[in-house]
């Protein structure tokens, strides 16, 4: 019981971090179905806009070379639906933290002496794991409809890096959502607008075909530079600003989730 | 313990009883009054260092404007167990959340192993050791991995960790179960196992609320020896029951919570003392037998409704009378109820004073309804 100059529970964030991060994975392993459902509604999105969009939506697209078809609309939406991949498993997020914040282990963690950030961290570094997975799935599904891509493996390096960042800063966001929730089905409904907002980017259809006012939140809302980013360097061209500015982005909305949740969790009442 | 009993078995406990009842009302007012009179207490002072495990002062906590705790002092020395006793919703595990730091007090000193709650929050967390009311377990990790989890946020080295886990697995006979996952574990098991994950930090001071509640009476004295083995090696303990007996079993020193405060404090047997036998019960098959018996037992209330008698048990020589007076073909059931909460309760905070006359059993009978 000796006291010690620094409180355990700042030197050991790292640590507790790696052990909740090792009980989210094994949730995910234990509790299959809600990940088989994220993983699987990219794959469907994928699905439906290729085969039943895609012929039409594939003629529309403007730039390439003696029009569109499916199999060069299948390379179009490809980032948009990676995206879709993190934001999936973001809203997956929010309805794994409030149900943890429902079971009695919380009240646990809260009277031990644990980097208490760790019961977040956890569920944040557990979700750019799953999203990586998922992004790797949706790929291959893709690759099985056609896709191919001419970028180098270093891009593909830098693809996954945003990728991992775009799911840190989503998650942190999301979590905030989850501890909000003041139930399960609130923690469903409120990221919800996560996997809106990529169909309202220039993730599916350029956004020069969208009226005025649409195409101006379109090319401002955080995901256009995500998907333009992610679309440069998977067909092997340089990203240039946009990578800067999904960076950005990804930094401002970790930092401000980050700090929301951290809040909510200090502050929230145990049940 | 049990010699320091006898020792105060020698002496009037009703009239001590009856000033430690109104000192302790008194004691919201003038604390030093309150403190006077828990120090005075020598039988609080058994096995200690002399140490304060914990230490409230004017503690009060409410929600909106439900006042829930209303001036709680208590104090809880090293080594000693602490039973907190209160019915439902009367602030047992308000005062548990509070000094484990989960919730913040609204008002009062609180210090739990020489460190304030709110302001040294970390020191005390890494004092304690929690098994809440409520389930605290990882319902998808087996009882392995749910012990193993416990011993990585306790830091313990892998060795280390691997040797803790097995033991308590073995102590707490779950090694059968360890590999199964804790969603299908029985009350009794997931009990044990929060017990058990509470105690992986071998932690000086254990916070147990309502620890054997819904466990069967065999699980029930297990996790009473448990909790012995554990005040055997000298940690501190505060444990909320709804039972008499279960705090007879295992605290030094029992405080009756009601109404936002302790409205009594004091050995178990000097809590007892107050409603010695509890009472006995007698149902009537018909109403002509239950009124010639109640007519020569005017100590006894009858309720001529449920054709029952009911009768305050202080041994067996009341006990015979009553039995004498029973005519085999008239009686369908006769029961004698030790003293529960209830008995403690109404003796200890309604009419004190006016012990056992038949005002107060009627009260009780009405209370039982
Ligand atoms: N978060 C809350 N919001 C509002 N009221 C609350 C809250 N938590 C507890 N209370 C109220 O505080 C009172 C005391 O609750 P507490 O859980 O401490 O009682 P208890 O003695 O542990 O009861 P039990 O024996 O049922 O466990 C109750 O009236 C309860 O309704
Ligand atoms: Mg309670």
């Amino acid at each position: 019981m000796s006291a010690h100059a620094t409180p355990r529970s700042t030197t050991y964030v790292v640590r507790d971090s790696v052990t909740m991060f090792r009980r989210n994975l094994r949730h995910w392993l234990r509790y299959p179905s809600l990940a088989i459902m994220l993983v699987g509604q990219p794959i469907a999105f994928l699905l439906l806009f290729v085969y039943v969009f895609g012929g039409t939506l594939g003629a529309g697209l403007s730039g390439v070379a003696g029009g569109g078809g499916r199999g060069d609309y299948l390379v179009f939406i490809t980032p948009g639906i990676m995206v879709m991949a993190v934001a999936s498993v973001a809203l997956g997020t929010a309805i794994e933290v409030a149900l943890d914040m429902t079971g009695g282990i919380i009240a646990r963690f809260r009277t031990m002496d644990i980097a208490q950030v760790s019961v977040l961290t956890g569920h944040v570094l557990g979700a750019v794991v799953k999203t990586l997975f998922a992004v790797v799935v949706t790929l291959a599904f893709a690759l099985l409809l056609g896709y191919r891509s001419e970028a180098e493996l270093a891009d593909w390096l830098v693809t996954f890096v945003l990728l991992g960042l775009m799911a840190f800063a989503m998650t942190w966001l999301t979590v905030g959502m989850g501890l909000a929730a003041d139930s399960v089905e609130t923690a469903s409904n409120t990221p919800m607008f996560l996997v809106m907002l990529p169909f309202v980017s220039s993730g599916f259809v350029p956004t020069d075909a969208m009226p005025w006012g649409l195409r101006q939140f379109a090319e401002y809302q955080p995901f256009t530079p995500m998907i333009d980013s992610l679309r440069a360097l998977t067909s092997g061209e340089p990203a240039g600003n946009a990578l800067w500015l999904a960076v950005g982005w990804c930094v401002l909305i970790a930092v401000g989730g980050y700090l929301w949740s951290r809040r909510l969790f200090t502050k929230v009442p145990t049940k | 313990m049990v010699q320091d009993r006898h020792c105060l078995d020698c002496i009037d406990l009703g009239h001590q009883l009856m000033e430690l009842v109104t000192a302790t009302r008194s004691a919201a007012g003038s604390k030093d009054k309150g403190l006077t009179l828990t120090h005075g207490q020598p039988s609080s002072m058994v096995r200690m260092s002399g140490k304060t495990a914990i230490s409230v002062a004017g503690l009060h906590k409410g929600y909106g404007d439900h006042d829930v705790l209303t001036g709680v002092d208590l104090e809880v020395p090293e080594g000693s167990v602490y039973a907190l006793l209160g019915p439902n919703g009367s602030g047992k595990t308000t005062v548990v959340n509070i000094c484990s730091t989960l919730l913040t007090p609204d008002a009062g000193e609180i210090r739990v192993s020489g460190y304030d709650v709110q302001r040294e929050s970390d020191q005390v967390r890494r004092s304690i050791g929690v098994t809440g009311q409520f389930s605290a377990i990882d319902d998808y990790h087996t009882g392995r991995e749910n012990l193993k989890l416990m011993a990585d946020l306790n830091h313990l080295d892998r060795g280390r960790a691997k040797t803790v886990v097995e033991g308590l697995l073995e102590r707490f006979e779950l090694a059968d179960a360890a590999d199964r996952r804790a969603q299908t574990y029985s009350g009794g098991m997931k009990r044990r196992l929060d017990l058990a994950m509470t105690l992986i930090g071998s932690p000086r001071l254990i916070f147990l609320d309502e620890p054997t509640t819904g466990l069967d009476p065999r699980s029930r004295r297990e996790l009473w020896q448990i909790v012995r083995e554990q005040v055997a090696d000298g940690v501190t303990v505060l444990l909320t029951t709804q039972h008499l007996d279960e705090a007879d079993q295992l605290a030094h020193r029992v405080g009756l919570l009601d109404g936002g405060r302790i409205i009594a404090e004091g050995t178990p047997a000097q809590l007892k003392s107050r409603v010695p036998g509890g009472h006995v019960e007698v149902q009537f098959t018909n109403a002509a037998a239950l009124s010639e018996v109640a007519a020569v037992l005017p100590e006894a209330t009858s309720d001529p409704d449920a054709l029952t008698l009911r009768m305050a048990n202080d041994g067996v020589a009341s006990l015979r009378r009553l039995l004498d007076r029973l005519d085999d073909d008239a009686v369908t059931d006769l029961t004698v109820q030790s003293a529960d909460l209830d008995d403690v309760f109404l003796a200890l905070t309604g009419h004190a004073a006016e012990t056992r006359d038949g005002a107060e059993d009627e009260t009780k009978l009405e209370r039982a309804r």
